[in-house]
């Protein structure tokens, strides 16, 4: 990298380390930005870093002054640079926010356990109240439980389903006006791939929304739409920040693994990339004849569903009737014909097989 | 490596004239043809025909002995042929052979539909409709790469011998070298071309701006032999990488344009009839009847290019459907007007049985006032028009309008870096791409040229 040092004679010759930010030109780089390459040193990075998001938050109007905001934290790096950076931002810019932190306990031992304990320590660093919501209370399961009973296949999509209820649900007990959640751009790249990989045109058009939900009773947003990951860690390593580092005891997940390790190669090479995929997903022309699931109440608990019953229901009743594998799968849901003739056509025919993403 | 050729034209879309011999010429064929007959050995009889004989496995389907086989991929060319109303009776087709699998397979299938329509015009009482006529155009692009002299000439010599194998109906072979494309004004057109693509920095810029001088070239041909259709290999796989490739480079809005059967927006239309059918399939007929292939000149894909076919690669391997399940996203997005052929009056030229299927295309669509991007002719998105709006009312200076009406993509990775290089970069361009932007902005400049004695800034003189 330091090759073209001009300013080499002054100062000692091509130590990375030892070139000025290219940004201010007074402090010593202290590192290379990696959504830019840009050489520059903390102080700018931490500018640049909270004003791109402050921009961002101001340019897609995400917030309303006095609004009470729920910040989705499970103790990792993003939401934990999330709710640090809000706050900072929401004092800094007086956006008149209320903000506090909501997390939820799937119940996995060994993993959320040690991670709540970090939320907690953040609730008094930053001094945003904390309300935590469990699967025990809500669903009668944990994680652990229902893992005993499915086995290590499929546990993700209850795990999924279950949370995005979950946090609706405790920001609702909270009256929350909107949730926000530490998703960044390489997680929105990661799944405008997944998407077209299968085929899911619906999801395709709106995974790239900053702000979904918006019809619903509590929308919720991404600031971190277009912070890239690696730079997230950078601030949280730099700042010093708490967080928990550990992944899921029973995530590992290869879909997702293949699609993140090709965002990672491809931003190597070209570190716009992930914008790029962001902006393909954006621009899209998602033909307006394309069939795009209805969306309603589900019966039984009110929440939303395009089909009778939502899926937090559809799986919890298979849960306690102890048919767990209802509802898994690409079948409508509790619809016993539609099963049948499902699983004889898959059986038959050529097409239709392109397997199934879990989450 | 073997992931680099993977996608040989397949970050391409239809800019490729060596299309996509996708993971056919990989290095190790007979690795994958194992997998496939490893598949077909589970089921020992046809699953067409309930047939004997040994049978083939086609995608995650059953297996298929290879009769059906062939017929299954030549009913998905012939189907893609006749339903997009690609070639009429009194069409030249030039077909873009790249000597790879896909094209090979088009070629021969092409081929196939002319003898047939050669034999029914002679034996017909009327001969009311001619039989088409089908050329061959190669793009030479040993340009660009060292090589030795010995290869091209083989390589040259069987595709000549290819082409003449296939009778009746005589074919022209049209050998085009790369650099032909520059403008005639120039000395060495080979240097000229090196010296642009040393001026480009970025790997996958300059992998992509040859595919869009590939089409140029194809163009040239066509346009100078009296071609009407331009006919690609392009395939399914192929396309799969462009989908995917495309989202990557940012490209999300002008995607559909580069995915559809055919595609009007060039001077002679292109047609991609193979659209449906696999690499591997399509390789795999060429082993099973011995059809002669030539890939001496292949060059490897680069960059992004490359990552990603290697990424399709690794996705096909976990599920053989995956490349069909991007397509199948890729065509639920908007085509563009010009991704059909418009209605009038083209289709009293078709058989009567057929022409009821296109009575009813609506035609307030046919008139396309699409911007498309001067190097890779990609469809401007509302900003890039917003952009180019801006420019026009503003600049003054030709280069600046240039640079507007190249999309986003182009601009990061085909341009140069230093704006003051643009100048020069687009005087080596070829003529056909300037051309139009000074067709365009033709009435502006001569209002300028009029007052030019008067204006002060020097800069802003072109």
């Amino acid at each position: 990298m330091g090759s073209s040092v001009a300013d080499g004679a002054k100062l000692q010759p091509s130590r990375a380390g030892s070139r000025l930010c290219v940004r201010c030109g007074e402090r010593k780089a202290a590192l290379k930005r990696p959504k830019t390459l840009e050489q520059i040193c903390r102080e700018c990075f931490y500018i640049v870093f909270e004003d791109e998001i402050h921009q961002t938050i101001v340019d897609n109007s995400l917030f309303k002054s006095g609004e009470r905001v729920a910040i989705g934290a499970s103790g990792g790096k993003d939401s934990t640079v999330l709710a640090y950076v809000l706050s900072e931002l929401n004092r800094r810019h007086n956006y008149g926010l209320d903000l506090f932190l909501l997390s939820v306990d799937e119940g996995i031992t060994g993993y959320r356990d040690d991670s709540l304990e970090t939320v907690k320590r953040n609730e008094i660093q930053y001094g945003l109240p904390l309300k935590i919501v469990s699967y025990k209370d809500l669903y009668g399961w944990t994680m652990d439980d229902i893992v005993k009973a499915i086995g290590l296949k499929n546990n993700c999509t209850f795990c999924g389903v279950f949370r995005r209820q979950a946090l609706d649900r405790g920001a609702a007990l909270l009256k929350a006006d909107k949730i926000v959640t530490g998703h960044n751009a390489d997680d929105i790249a990661e799944t405008v791939l997944l998407n077209i990989l299968r085929g899911d045109i619906a999801r395709l058009s709106r995974c790239t929304f900053i702000t979904t939900g918006e019809d619903g009773p509590i929308p919720r947003c991404k600031p971190f739409k277009y912070t890239y990951e690696k730079e997230i860690v950078m601030y949280a390593y730099f700042k010093k920040l708490d967080y928990f580092s550990t992944e899921c005891i029973y995530s590992p997940n290869a879909y997702r693994g293949f699609a993140r390790e090709f965002i990672k190669d491809l931003e190597r090479m070209r570190p716009r990339a992930i914008l790029d995929i962001i902006k393909s997903g954006e621009n899209f022309r998602i033909s307006t004849t394309t069939k795009m699931p209805e969306q309603g109440t589900c019966e039984r608990c009110g929440y939303i569903s395009s089909q009778r019953l939502c899926k937090a229901c559809v799986l919890l009743d298979g849960l306690n009737r102890g048919l767990p594998k209802l509802g898994i799968g690409r079948t409508k849901a509790g619809d016993g014909k539609e099963h049948a003739k499902h699983s004889e056509r898959s059986t038959s025919s050529l097409q239709g097989k392109h397997g199934n993403f879990d989450f | 490596m073997a992931a680099a050729s993977a996608c040989r034209g397949a970050g391409c879309g239809p800019h490729c004239s060596s299309p996509s011999a996708a993971g056919a010429e990989e290095g190790a064929p007979a690795e994958r043809m194992g997998r496939l007959s490893i598949a077909a050995g589970a089921t020992t009889t046809c699953g067409k025909c309930d047939g004997g004989g040994p049978a083939v496995a086609v995608s995650g389907g059953a297996g298929m002995c290879q009769e059906c086989f062939r017929a299954y991929l030549f009913g998905k060319f012939k189907l893609a042929v006749t339903s997009n109303a690609m070639v009429r009776p009194t069409d030249a087709v030039l077909l873009a052979f790249s000597g790879g699998p896909a094209s090979r397979v088009a070629l021969q299938f092409i081929h196939e539909m002319q003898s047939k329509a050669i034999q029914s015009w002679e034996t017909s009482n009327l001969q009311a409709l001619p039989a088409f006529g089908v050329g061959v155009g190669f793009v030479d692009e040993s340009a660009l790469s060292v090589r030795p002299e010995h290869e091209t000439e083989t390589a040259t010599e069987d595709i000549k011998s290819i082409v003449s194998s296939l009778s009746p109906g005589n074919k022209q072979v049209h050998f085009a070298p790369l650099g032909d494309v520059f403008s005639s004004g120039s000395k060495d057109k080979a240097a000229r071309l090196k010296e642009v693509l040393g001026m480009i920095d970025d790997e996958t810029g300059r992998d992509d701006f040859v595919q869009c001088l590939r089409m140029l070239s194809l163009q040239k041909i066509a346009l100078e032999n009296g071609y009407t259709k331009i006919m690609l290999g392009t395939c399914a796989s192929g396309i799969a990488c462009h989908v995917l490739s495309a989202t990557v480079k940012g490209q999300g809005y002008s995607l559909p344009a580069d995915v559809q059967y055919v595609d009007t927006r060039w001077e002679v239309p292109v047609v991609l009839p193979l659209h449906d059918c696999l690499a591997q399939e399509l390789s795999l007929l060429c082993e099973l009847d011995s059809l002669k292939t030539q890939q001496l000149l292949d060059r490897p894909c680069s960059g992004i290019n490359s990552l990603v076919a290697s990424f399709v690669t690794r996705l096909r391997e976990e599920n053989p459907s995956r490349e069909h399940t991007i397509l199948r996203t890729a065509q639920k997005l908007k085509p563009f007007p010009f991704n059909k052929f418009s209605a009038n009056g083209y289709h009293d030229f078709l058989p009567s049985r057929l022409r009821p299927k296109f009575q009813n295309v609506d035609t307030n669509e046919s008139t396309f006032s699409e911007i498309l991007c001067l190097i890779c002719g990609s469809p401007f998105s509302e900003s890039e028009l917003q952009n180019l709006e801006n420019t026009k009312h503003k600049a003054q200076k030709k280069i600046d309008l240039y640079t507007a009406h190249c999309c986003q993509s182009c601009h990061f990775q085909i341009l140069p870096a230093a704006t003051d290089t643009y100048a020069h970069f687009f005087s080596l361009l070829p003529k056909f791409w300037t051309e139009k932007v000074d067709a365009a902005s033709a009435s502006n400049s001569s209002l300028r040229d009029q007052i030019e004695d008067y204006l002060l800034e020097e800069d802003d003189v072109n």
